[in-house]
């Protein structure tokens, strides 16, 4: 058994949080591919941005690199991998083996999730598996690491996976007023952080955060809001309408539309190649820039940790925006001495 | 109930094949009600099978038969001598009724006019949804009567998960969302709290993952005292 001097894990996240500072964490969507080359340019847009790096699970129902060899490949790049899990893809057999495999390979954060419906993807016949929810997994996983045991009750003999073991929560999906009792039971199953669905929406998440603190759950565990830069109107739009749990104000649309507005009311053959460039580089300077404000406005909030920065497909902007947030340099928190138990 | 639809006239007719002696057979249960292999319906197949048979060239001697249910043997004795005479049996039963035959009349060749859809409910005139998923241990009694195995896309025992919007389920603005409807109905009942524990993993082994699955009553069994 590890001795990991008073840390569930002693990974580079569960240090910096216990520490007090306020987290970064990013994400990092693995390539459909089996390109390793893809991580390791992504990787180096990230390295020394954030304290962890969430590696998506077959984001979207889709496949791609699995979450747990791109995260192999990030310690291997000196970064803090963050792997997540869904329960759409694996029963409980396959979970804990990976686990094991993943905890074997340097890998120390776990992000438990449901996962999308397979019908998202591009293998919508598949048969889903959903042996055991993300609570349930959160439970597992925990039980592995502090009671030693697997999911079926059997004793694990030799090394157990210390894992600092997360989960998410999405404040504004429906029921809304269910949703802070919902993120109890998984820090009461043994949630250690949680990341949430991307929040644009400050008011609606301080009503979230209201009840949250009520409940003391911000006293059990880190709560890391997730935050995205937005690249378009458009997606802002698709966004909102589309994605459940996102709320975005009319106003933060409207900034994205008047940031377009030198281009506007022109149809898309008055546009040449460098109107659309520049129009473009000024829609994602306003998404960044909302972005950091965001930060800014939900570091404010009692009981945030830390932030999670998803910019999908475009982990370039991870840099700008955790420089303007003020969040630069990360902070280093040195590895525990092993202690002879 | 178990709901069924037909398959397309065109598949029918691929199982057929050359078959010159059809029977059809209806079954009075189940699929009776939901309009998709009783009696008329499968009058109506015969008739079909008939016509395009006859249009084809290769006319076909189509009859058709119903029992009141497929799935017992005693009701299909009834109707051995006919199955005797014919090329091939089209089951408009359920799954259970098509096998019944095969079980029940090894010489036969048998093939399905069905898809056998769920265990569910008419919900208004011309629709029927799934409501139970035959999981093999009824949790019911934890979730107000509405099931989260056979409703929630992701049979989620600690739900909802993040894609609940309105009512509705990630998948289709069409399908309610299990754990939406659960929270309206414990809330409305005054029992919400019994969402705040956690539900263990559940055994699977109940339903179809522990194998196909058996009762035994000894009780209920005949001659075992003999």
């Amino acid at each position: 058994m590890t001795n990991t001097n008073g840390y569930l894990s002693g990974s580079n996240l569960e240090r910096v949080l216990k520490n007090g500072y306020f987290a970064v964490t990013a994400e990092l969507g693995p390539p459909q591919s089996a390109d390793r080359q893809v991580i390791i340019k992504k990787a180096a847009l990230l390295k020394g941005y954030c304290d962890g790096v969430n590696l998506t699970d077959n984001q979207t129902a889709i496949v791609r690199m699995s979450s747990i060899a791109a995260g192999a490949i990030l310690v291997q790049e000196g970064l803090e991998p963050i792997i997540q899990m869904v329960c759409r893809d694996r029963n409980r057999l396959a979970m804990q083996a990976d686990l094991l495999g993943a905890y074997a390979l340097g890998i120390r954060n776990l992000l438990c999730l449901t996962g999308d419906h397979q019908s998202f993807g591009n293998h919508p016949g598949a048969k889903n598996v959903f042996d055991i929810d993300s609570t349930q997994m959160v439970q597992m996983v925990s039980d592995m690491r502090d009671k030693r045991i697997f999911q079926c009750g059997e004793e694990m003999k030799g090394q157990e996976p210390r894992l600092f073991v997360g989960a998410a929560e999405s404040p504004f999906a429906h029921p809304v007023a269910f949703r802070p009792y919902r993120l109890g039971k998984k820090v009461k199953a043994g949630a250690s952080f949680i990341q949430t669905q991307i929040v644009f929406d400050i008011p609606a998440f301080k009503i979230f955060m209201e009840k949250v603190r009520e409940l003391g759950i911000h006293k059990q565990t880190y709560l890391l809001p997730g935050v995205s830069p937005l690249k378009s109107p458009a997606m802002a739009k698709y966004m909102r309408d589309n994605v459940p749990g996102i709320l975005i104000p009319d106003e933060l649309i409207k900034r994205m539309e008047a940031t377009g507005a030198p281009w506007a009311g022109k149809s898309k053959d008055e546009l040449t190649p460098e109107d659309k460039k520049a129009r473009s580089k000024a829609w994602q300077a306003e998404g960044i820039k909302i972005c950091i404000e965001t930060i800014q406005q939900l570091r404010e909030v009692e009981g945030v940790a830390g932030v999670h920065i998803m910019a999908i497909e475009w982990e370039e902007a991870v840099k700008p925006i955790v420089e303007g947030a003020g969040l630069y340099p990360r902070p280093v928190v040195p590895a525990p001495e092993p202690v002879a138990a | 109930m178990i709901v069924a639809e037909q398959k397309t006239l065109e598949e029918i007719k691929t199982l057929v094949g050359s078959a010159k002696n059809v029977l059809v057979v209806g079954c009075g249960t189940c699929v009776t009600v939901c309009f998709a292999g009783g009696s008329r319906e499968a009058a109506i197949v015969a008739a079909e099978l008939r016509m395009a048979s006859k249009l084809a060239g290769e006319a076909k001697a189509v009859s058709d038969v119903t029992v009141q249910r497929q799935c017992e043997w005693e009701y299909l004795d009834e109707i051995a001598e006919q199955v005797g005479k014919v090329d091939v049996v089209l089951s408009l039963g359920c799954g259970v009724g098509v096998q019944a035959i095969a079980e029940h009349f090894p010489n036969a060749w048998v093939v399905p006019g069905l898809n056998t859809k769920f265990l569910g409910i008419p919900t208004e005139q011309g629709v029927w949804a799934e409501r139970c998923a035959a999981c093999g241990d009824c949790i019911l009694g934890l979730t107000g009567g509405i099931c989260p195995i056979a409703r929630c896309s992701k049979s989620l025992l600690n739900g909802p998960c993040g894609g609940s919007l309105d009512g509705h389920c990630e998948i289709d603005p069409d399908v309610p969302c299990g754990w939406q409807l659960i929270y309206d109905r414990l809330n409305s009942m005054g029992k919400l709290e019994m969402l705040m524990d956690i539900q263990p993993p559940k055994n699977w082994k109940t339903s179809r993952d522990g194998g196909p699955r058996k009762i035994v009553r000894e009780d209920l069994r005949l001659g075992k005292e003999e």
